[in-house]
């Protein structure tokens, strides 16, 4: 009985939802008529990446603030002085690791500097630095990380701080991230490249501060 | 032939979510939800949104993936 409900409850939803997609906002305004004639003065080819950091560059930079703000939040609950064991080292998995580092590195290059013009951009660039470091702490090649060095500290500020620099900078021009049209290429690619490092460290650094088992228990 | 595709993609979607909850063991359900987070992708390039594609393959599929992974080992080893 009380499977019916649910089940007739979630269908009644669903048939609502698709009613409502099917219905065509009223008011919905075409931005990409907005976006299209104002591309040239944004710096990139790519329309996407011409939103996130340029015309909507504010959201851009709440984001890795939060980001950012989880892993000081993570590291200020305190890391327990666990001992990180010696994982069970797989000598096919470790080489085979070892041979897909340097080409995820390559690809996360890549996707940064595609952005420009292409899909790609400094979050899936991050991402995959990210998922390069993750495979090798999975496969044992890298321990987990006990407590943050300066340089890692360093590293995963600096594209907050690039990216704030940079606003900032340009509050001479009246606004917060108002990139002149002739320099806007050039500062777009630093605040990525920026992005990229600290996204790459701050996702792995979510991994590897919380990834370690408590002590030896057994 | 695309809209063959495009049945066939949003029929294993909802396959695979529905497998991902309702399938009893844990390591299956994490192997189940990295394939909808591919299939979510690949649904994604359809929708001509390779941006969001790409995004969800690296963050949703990879990385996520990989930190379920990850606490599953972490809860086995605890409790063998």
């Amino acid at each position: 009985m009380r499977r019916l409900l649910v089940g007739s409850g979630a269908a009644v939803f669903a048939v609502l939802l698709i009613g409502a997609l099917l219905e065509p906002l009223p008011g919905g305004i075409d931005l990409r008529i907005a976006v299209a004639s104002h591309m040239a003065a944004s710096g990139v080819e790519h329309p996407v990446t011409a939103v996130l950091l340029n015309f909507r560059g504010y959201d851009t930079l709440l984001e890795i603030a939060v980001l950012l703000l989880a892993v000081i939040v993570i590291l200020a609950g305190g890391l327990d002085p666990a001992v990180d064991r010696p994982r069970a080292a797989n000598p096919i998995l470790q080489s085979l690791a070892r041979l897909a580092t340097p080409p995820m590195i390559v690809v996360a290059v890549y996707l940064l500097w595609a952005g420009a013009f292409r899909p790609g951009g400094a979050f899936q660039a991050g991402a995959v630095l990210a998922a390069a470091a993750v495979l090798l702490h999975l496969t044992g090649l890298l321990p987990s990380w006990q407590r943050p060095a300066l340089s890692l500290r360093w590293g995963m500020t600096a594209g907050f701080l690039i990216f704030l620099a940079v606003a900032t900078g340009l509050l001479a021009q009246g606004a917060l991230l108002r990139y002149p049209p002739a320099q806007a290429g050039l500062l777009i690619l630093l605040v990525e490249a920026g992005l990229t490092v600290s996204l790459g460290l701050i996702l792995a650094g979510l991994f590897l501060f919380l990834s370690r088992d408590p002590g030896d228990e057994e | 032939m695309s809209l063959a595709f495009d049945v066939l993609l949003a029929l294993s979607l909802i396959w695979s979510g529905v497998r991902c909850l309702s399938v009893e063991r844990l390591d299956r359900a994490i192997v189940l939800f990295i394939a909808f987070g591919l299939l979510m992708a690949l649904a994604w390039a359809r929708l001509a949104a390779p941006d969001i594609g790409l995004a969800e393959a690296a963050i949703g599929a990879g990385l996520t993936g990989a930190l379920l992974l990850d606490a599953w080992g972490a809860l086995k080893r605890r409790r063998p």
